[in-house]
C-alpha cells in the first residue's frame, strides 16, 4: 500500500487529529496565564483546519475502500469546520466564567472529537467505519450537552441525549446487521450491487434511517431535540443544531444515493412521509414555544425537513442545493444562536421570548442582526435563505415531488409567522424591563460579522453556488 | 472616457453623505458640499461634451456612439440581459450639459432661496439624488436601465415635491405626481417587456430581422413606452400632476418640472426615434396630435391662471407639447426631407430648459420678495427688482420667439418642420406660439407693471434677491441670449450627419409677426393700471373663463372616475371579497393550526421511555407503511 496517498486524501482528518493533540498538550502545559489565550489558540488552529480542508484534491480511496474522498466531501468538511470555528468564537465568554474556566480544554477537545467523528462518517466506505464515526460523533456530544453538569437542566439533557442516542444506535446496528445477513457484505459498493428490496431489507433501511434521522432530528425520531437543546449550554446547542445536523444530512444523501440506489422507490416514500411530518409537526410545536432555545429546536427540526427536500430527488441539483442550504442555514442559525448566547451571558440567562421585548431600543445592532438572520431562516428575499429555499424547492420539483413542494410552501407561511413573532417582540412590543444595553466581546463580534456576511452575500454572490454546483456532478 | 462614470457616482456619494450624515453637518456646510460636488460634475460634463465633439465624426460622417463603461447586471436568457453603463451619443451628451448646467444653477440659487429652511441638508441630499437619477436616465445603454433611473427620478421628484411635508397640499401634490406618473409607467414597463420579448434585447439597436418578424408588436411596444413618456412629460390627459407639483420649493420646480425630468418623455421618444421612424411612423404621428392638443389646451389654460407658478407650469406643458409635435411630424430620418423635427425638438429642449429654468428661478425671486404666488400681490415690481425684471423679460422674449433670443431659433425650426408635414399643423402651432407670447406677457405685465398692490408693498417692501440667487439668473439670461446662435444641427440631427440650420424666411416672418401681435395684445390689455378690456372680456365669456380657470375640469373628471367608478364599483366589492373570503380562509387556517398544535403537545412529554416508544413505534410504523405503499 502506498502510504503517501494517505496524506492528500485524509488531510482533514490528520490535521484535525494533530490539532486535538496540540490542544490537549496545551491544556496540560499552559498555566493559568496561558489558558487565557485558549480560545485564540483554538480558533487560530481551526482557521488552519478550514484552509487545509478546502485545498482541492482529486478523489480517491484508501484501505481497500474503507475510506474514500471526493472533492464534495472536502467542501462539506470545510463547511463543518467553519461552523465549529464560529461556535468556538461564540463560546468564549461562556468558557471564561468561573465555573467553566478550568475545563476550557475539555470543551475544545470534545467538540473537535465529534467533528473528527463526523469526518470519518462522511469519508466512510464501509458500514463499520461509518458506525465508528457516528459513535465518535455521538458520545462526546453527550458530554458536551451535560457540560454544565452542576446545572440540573444540563445534566438532565445530557442523560436524555445519551439514552436516546444509545437507543438509536442500537436500532441502527440492528438494521446494519440484517444487511450483512441478507447480502454478506458491509462495503458500500458491494451492498449497492446486492440489495434486492426484500421486506427484511426495507425494515433494515428504516432502522438505518432512524439512526441518521435521530442525528438530523426528523420526526418521529426528534423527541430528544427540544429537551437537549433547552438544557445544553447555548454554544453546544448551536453546534448540535448546525454542525452535527449538517454532517448527518450530507451522509444521508450520499448513502441513500450510492448504497441504497436499488431501493430508491422505498426510501423516497420514506423521505416523503418523514419530510411532511417534520416540517408540519415542528412548525405546530414552534408556534407555542416561549423559551427561545426550545423554539430554535423546533425551528431546526422544520429546517431539517426542508433539507430533506434536497435529498429526496437524489439528483446532482439536489446535492448542490443541499450543500448550499446547509451553508446558508449555518450562517443564519449561528447568527441567531450567537445573539442568544451573548444575551444570555450578559443578561443573567434571560432566554425567553418575553425577555426580548423592546430589545431593539436597548441593543439596536444585535436586534437588527437577529432580524436579518430570522428573515434568512424564514426565506425572505433578498437574504440568502430565500435562495437556498428556492434551490431545494427547485430540486424537489424537478424530481417530480410537486405535492411535497406545495406542502412545504404552505409551511413556510407558518414558519414566517413564528419567526416574525420574535421580530415583533424585539421591535414593536414595549417592555418595562428590557435587556440592558451591553457590549458583546470581540470574539462574538467577529463570529456575528462572519454570519452577517453569509446572510447578506451568499445568495447574491453567485460564485458560491456555482462553485458547489461544479463539484456535484457525478455526486 | 471612463471618467464619465463619475458623473453618476459623485452625486450618488453626495446623496449618501448628505442623506446619512446630513443632520450632523451645519446647513451651510451641507449646501457647500452639495454645490461643490455638482460643480465638479458640471465640469466633468463639459469636459465630456468637449472631448466627445472634438473627437469628430467617423468615416461615415456621424458622431460615433461610445460606451465607455458597461457591465452586465442581470442576465436573463441568451442575448437578453440587463446592463448598466454609460452611453455617449450626441443627444445624451447634450442632455448631460443641460442637466448639469441647470442643476448647478439651482444648487447655487437654493443656497439663498432655501436659507434657514428646516431640512436644508435633506433638500440638498434629494437634489443630488435627483441629479444622479436624471444623469443615469440619459446615459442609459439600454431601455431597462433607462426605466430603473426613470423610476428613481420619479421617486426623487416625489420626495422634493413633498419637501414641505407638514403642508397638506404639498403631500397631496407629491402623491398625485407619484401615482399619476407611476400609472403611466405601467405602460412603459409593459412596453419594455413586449419590446424585450419581440426584439430579443433591451438595447436600442436590435437586429433588423427580429424587428421585421415582430410585426405589429414593435409599434405596440413603442406606443406603450410613449404612455410612460406622456406621464412624465405631462401630456394630456396625464398632465394633471404637473400644476400641483408647484407645491414643491420653486428651485425644484425649475430643475425638475421645467428643465429636466419633464422632458424625459421627449428624450425617450428621441432615443427610440430610429425605431419609431422605421417601424411605427403612424404611432409617431399620433404622438404629434397628442402633443399639439396638449400644447393648445395648456396655452389656453395658462391665459387665465392667477398663480404665477401655475402659469409657468402650463406654459411648460405647452412647450413640451411643441417638442413632442416636432418629433411627431418627422416622416424620415433625413433632416432635409421630413426629418427636421428631430433636430428642432432637441434644439427646443435645450433652449427651453435654459429659459424656463430662468423663468422659474425669476418667479422664485419674486415669490421670495412678496411671499405670495398670486399675481394680485404683485404688479409694479420692476422698480423694486430691476435685475430680476431684466432677466425675466429676456426669458419672456425668448419663449415668445423674438429674435435674437434662443427661443426664436428653436421654435422657428419646429414651425418649419410642422409646415413641411402639413399646413394645418403648421398654422395651429403658429397660433399656439402667438398664444404663448400673449400669456407670457400677460404674466410679465401682471408681475412687473399693471396694478400695483400698494398696501401689501407698503407693509413689506419687496427687495432684490441676494447674489446667490441673482447670479444664476444672470448666467441663464446670458445663455438665453446667445444659445440661438449655436449651430445645433452640426451636433444633433436625425441621421447623425451635419445639418446646417437655415432660417426659412416666410416661416420666420409669420412667427415673428404672430409673436409681436401676441405681445402687443397683452400690452394693450394688461400693461396699464386699469385693465377694462381684460375685465370686460372675462365677464363677457364668463363661462369659458371659469372653465379655463378650472383647467376645463379635468381634475374633477379624474376625481369622478376614480372615486365614483373605480373605487365604488370595482374596489369595494374586491375589498369585501378580500376581507371576508380570503382573510376568512386564512383565519380558518390559523385557528386550525393552533388547534392542531394543542392536540399534539402530549407527544413531547419529557419522559425518555416515552420518547423511545415513539422512536421504535415510528420506525416500525414507517416500515409497515412503506411495505404497504411500495
Amino acid at each position: 500500500m502506498d502510504y503517501t496517498s494517505i496524506f492528500p486524501l485524509m488531510r482533514a482528518e490528520l490535521t484535525l487529529t494533530a490539532i486535538l493533540v496540540l490542544l490537549f498538550l496545551y491544556d496540560l502545559i499552559a498555566g493559568e496565564r496561558g489558558r487565557r489565550w485558549f480560545s485564540a489558540v483554538a480558533c487560530g488552529l481551526l482557521v488552519v483546519q478550514v484552509i487545509v480542508t478546502l485545498v482541492p484534491a482529486p478523489a480517491g480511496e484508501l484501505f481497500g475502500g474503507m475510506f474514500r474522498y471526493t472533492p464534495m466531501d472536502g467542501v462539506v468538511k470545510g463547511v463543518l469546520a467553519v461552523g465549529a470555528l464560529v461556535v468556538c468564537l461564540q463560546s468564549d465568554t461562556w468558557l471564561r466564567r468561573d465555573d467553566t474556566r478550568h475545563k476550557q480544554g475539555e470543551f475544545y477537545i470534545l467538540t473537535l472529537s465529534t467533528l473528527l467523528g463526523m469526518y470519518f462518517m462522511i469519508g466512510a466506505g464501509h458500514f463499520l467505519m461509518f458506525f465508528i464515526g457516528l459513535e465518535l460523533a455521538s458520545v462526546p456530544m453527550a458530554c458536551l450537552v451535560a457540560f454544565d453538569k452542576y446545572r440540573r437542566y444540563s445534566a438532565e439533557a445530557g442523560a436524555k441525549y445519551i439514552l436516546c442516542a444509545l437507543f438509536s444506535s442500537g436500532l441502527m446496528l440492528f438494521g446494519i446487521s440484517f444487511f450483512y445477513g441478507t447480502t454478506g457484505t458491509l462495503y458500500f459498493d458491494d451492498l449497492a450491487a446486492r440489495l434486492t428490496g426484500s421486506p427484511l431489507e426495507i425494515m433494515s433501511l428504516v432502522f438505518f434511517f432512524s439512526g441518521l434521522g435521530f442525528k438530523i432530528s426528523l420526526v418521529p425520531f426528534h423527541l430528544w431535540t427540544a429537551d437537549a437543546y433547552q438544557g445544553a449550554p447555548t454554544a453546544v446547542t448551536s453546534y448540535l443544531s448546525v454542525v452535527s445536523k449538517a454532517a448527518a444530512a450530507f451522509v444521508l444523501f450520499t448513502t441513500l444515493v450510492k448504497v441504497f440506489a436499488p431501493m430508491v422507490e422505498q426510501w423516497q416514500t420514506l423521505l416523503w412521509i418523514v419530510t411532511v411530518l417534520s416540517i408540519t409537526v415542528a412548525n405546530l410545536f414552534a408556534i407555542r414555544q416561549k423559551d427561545l432555545k426550545r423554539f430554535m429546536a423546533f425551528s431546526s427540526i422544520s429546517q431539517a425537513g426542508y433539507i430533506m427536500l434536497a435529498v429526496i430527488g437524489g439528483t446532482p441539483l439536489g446535492m448542490t442545493s443541499l450543500v448550499f442550504y446547509v451553508l446558508v442555514y449555518l450562517a443564519a442559525n449561528l447568527a441567531v444562536f450567537g445573539v442568544l448566547a451573548t444575551v444570555e451571558q450578559h443578561a443573567d440567562g434571560r432566554i425567553s421570548l418575553g425577555d426580548y421585548n423592546g430589545f431593539y431600543r436597548t441593543n439596536p445592532r444585535l436586534a437588527v442582526m437577529m432580524m436579518l438572520a430570522l428573515f434568512s431562516l424564514a426565506g425572505i428575499p433578498p437574504f440568502a435563505g430565500f435562495f437556498s429555499k428556492f434551490f431545494v424547492f427547485t430540486a424537489a420539483f424537478q424530481a417530480g415531488f410537486r405535492v411535497l413542494v406545495f406542502i412545504a410552501l404552505l409551511n413556510t407561511v407558518i414558519s414566517l409567522y413564528y419567526y416574525l413573532l420574535i421580530v415583533k417582540a424585539m421591535f414593536i412590543t414595549p417592555s418595562d424591563a428590557p435587556i440592558a444595553p451591553f457590549r458583546s466581546d470581540n470574539y462574538t463580534r467577529v463570529s456575528l460579522a462572519l454570519c452577517l456576511a453569509g446572510v447578506l452575500l451568499l445568495g447574491v454572490v453567485s460564485a458560491v453556488y456555482d462553485g458547489i454546483n461544479a463539484l456535484s456532478f457525478g455526486l | 472616457m471612463e471618467y464619465t462614470i463619475l458623473i453618476l457616482l459623485l452625486p450618488f456619494v453626495s446623496f449618501l453623505l448628505l442623506g446619512l450624515a446630513g443632520m450632523k453637518l451645519r446647513p451651510a456646510v451641507a449646501g457647500a458640499i452639495g454645490t461643490a460636488v455638482l460643480a465638479v460634475v458640471a465640469v466633468l460634463c463639459y469636459a465630456t461634451a468637449w472631448e466627445y465633439f472634438a473627437a469628430g465624426r467617423d468615416a461615415s460622417g456621424v458622431f460615433p456612439t461610445l460606451v465607455p463603461w458597461n457591465t452586465v447586471w442581470l442576465p436573463i436568457a441568451g442575448d437578453l440581459h440587463i446592463d448598466l453603463g454609460v452611453l455617449l451619443d450626441p443627444i445624451s451628451v447634450m442632455m448631460l450639459v443641460v442637466i448639469s448646467t441647470v442643476s448647478l444653477m439651482v444648487h447655487i440659487y437654493s443656497l439663498g432661496y432655501m436659507k434657514g429652511e428646516r431640512g436644508f441638508q435633506r433638500y440638498y441630499a434629494f437634489l443630488s439624488l435627483f441629479t444622479m437619477s436624471m444623469m443615469g436616465l440619459v446615459v442609459a445603454t439600454n431601455i431597462f436601465q433607462m426605466y430603473l433611473f426613470w423610476e428613481l427620478v420619479g421617486v426623487s421628484s416625489y420626495l422634493l415635491i413633498g419637501f414641505y411635508y407638514t403642508k397638506p397640499a404639498a403631500i397631496a401634490a407629491s402623491k398625485k405626481a407619484f401615482i399619476v406618473t407611476r400609472f403611466a409607467d405601467l405602460g412603459f414597463l409593459i412596453g419594455i417587456l413586449v419590446y424585450g420579448y419581440y426584439a430579443g434585447t433591451f438595447t436600442f439597436t436590435p437586429a433588423a430581422a427580429t424587428l421585421a418578424a415582430a410585426g405589429t408588436m414593435i409599434p405596440l411596444a413603442l406606443g406603450l413606452m410613449f404612455v410612460g413618456g406622456a406621464g412624465k412629460s405631462a401630456m394630456f390627459p396625464l398632465h394633471i400632476w404637473l400644476p400641483d407639483a408647484m407645491e414643491g420649493p420653486t428651485p425644484v420646480s425649475a430643475l425638475i418640472h421645467a428643465a429636466t425630468m419633464v422632458v424625459a418623455g421627449v428624450y425617450l421618444v428621441a432615443r427610440m426615434f430610429p425605431l419609431f421612424i422605421g417601424y411605427a411612423p403612424e404611432v409617431l404621428h399620433w404622438t404629434a396630435w397628442i402633443g399639439a392638443f396638449t400644447a393648445l389646451y395648456a396655452a389656453v389654460v395658462a391665459c387665465v391662471q392667477s398663480d404665477i407658478k401655475r402659469v409657468l407650469a402650463f406654459s411648460t406643458i405647452s412647450q413640451i407639447g411643441f417638442m413632442i409635435v416636432a418629433l411627431g411630424v418627422c416622416t424620415s430620418d433625413d433632416p432635409h426631407t421630413g426629418g427636421l423635427g428631430y433636430m428642432a425638438s432637441m434644439f427646443h429642449l435645450f433652449t427651453h430648459a435654459m429659459f424656463k429654468a430662468l423663468l422659474f428661478l425669476g418667479a422664485g425671486a419674486i415669490i421670495h420678495a412678496v411671499h405670495s404666488n398670486e399675481m394680485s400681490a404683485m404688479g409694479g415690481l420692476r422698480r423694486y427688482m430691476p435685475l430680476t425684471h431684466a432677466t425675466f423679460l429676456v426669458a419672456c422674449l425668448a419663449i415668445a420667439g423674438i429674435w435674437p433670443f434662443s427661443g426664436f431659433f428653436s421654435k422657428d425650426e419646429i414651425l418649419t418642420a410642422c409646415f413641411a408635414f402639413s399646413p394645418v399643423v403648421g398654422w395651429v402651432m403658429t397660433a399656439i406660439a402667438g398664444l404663448t407670447a400673449f400669456y407670457m406677457f400677460r404674466l410679465y405685465y401682471g408681475i412687473f407693471w399693471g396694478r400695483e398692490n400698494r398696501e401689501l408693498h407698503a407693509a413689506h417692501t419687496p427687495h432684490e434677491a441676494p447674489l446667490t440667487m441673482t447670479l444664476p439668473l444672470l448666467v441663464l439670461a446670458a445663455v438665453t441670449c446667445v444659445a440661438g446662435f449655436i449651430p445645433f444641427g452640426e451636433f444633433v440631427s436625425s441621421d447623425g450627419l451635419a445639418y446646417t440650420i437655415h432660417i426659412d424666411g416666410s416661416v420666420a416672418t409669420i412667427s415673428l409677426c404672430v409673436a409681436v401681435a401676441g405681445i402687443a395684445l397683452a400690452t394693450w390689455m394688461y400693461a396699464r393700471r386699469e385693465q377694462p378690456v381684460a375685465d370686460r372680456l372675462a365677464e363677457r365669456f364668463s363661462g369659458l373663463h371659469r372653465a379655463a380657470y378650472h383647467r376645463f375640469y379635468i381634475d374633477e373628471i379624474y376625481q369622478f372616475i376614480t372615486h365614483r367608478v373605480i373605487f365604488a364599483c370595482i374596489s369595494t366589492p374586491i375589498a369585501w371579497f378580500d376581507r371576508h373570503v380570503v382573510d376568512g380562509f386564512l383565519n380558518l387556517l390559523a385557528s386550525a393550526t393552533n388547534g392542531a398544535a394543542c392536540l399534539i403537545r402530549e407527544m413531547q412529554s419529557g419522559s425518555v421511555q416515552r420518547y423511545c416508544i415513539w422512536f421504535l413505534g415510528g420506525a416500525l410504523g414507517l416500515t409497515i407503511l412503506i411495505l404497504l405503499i411500495c
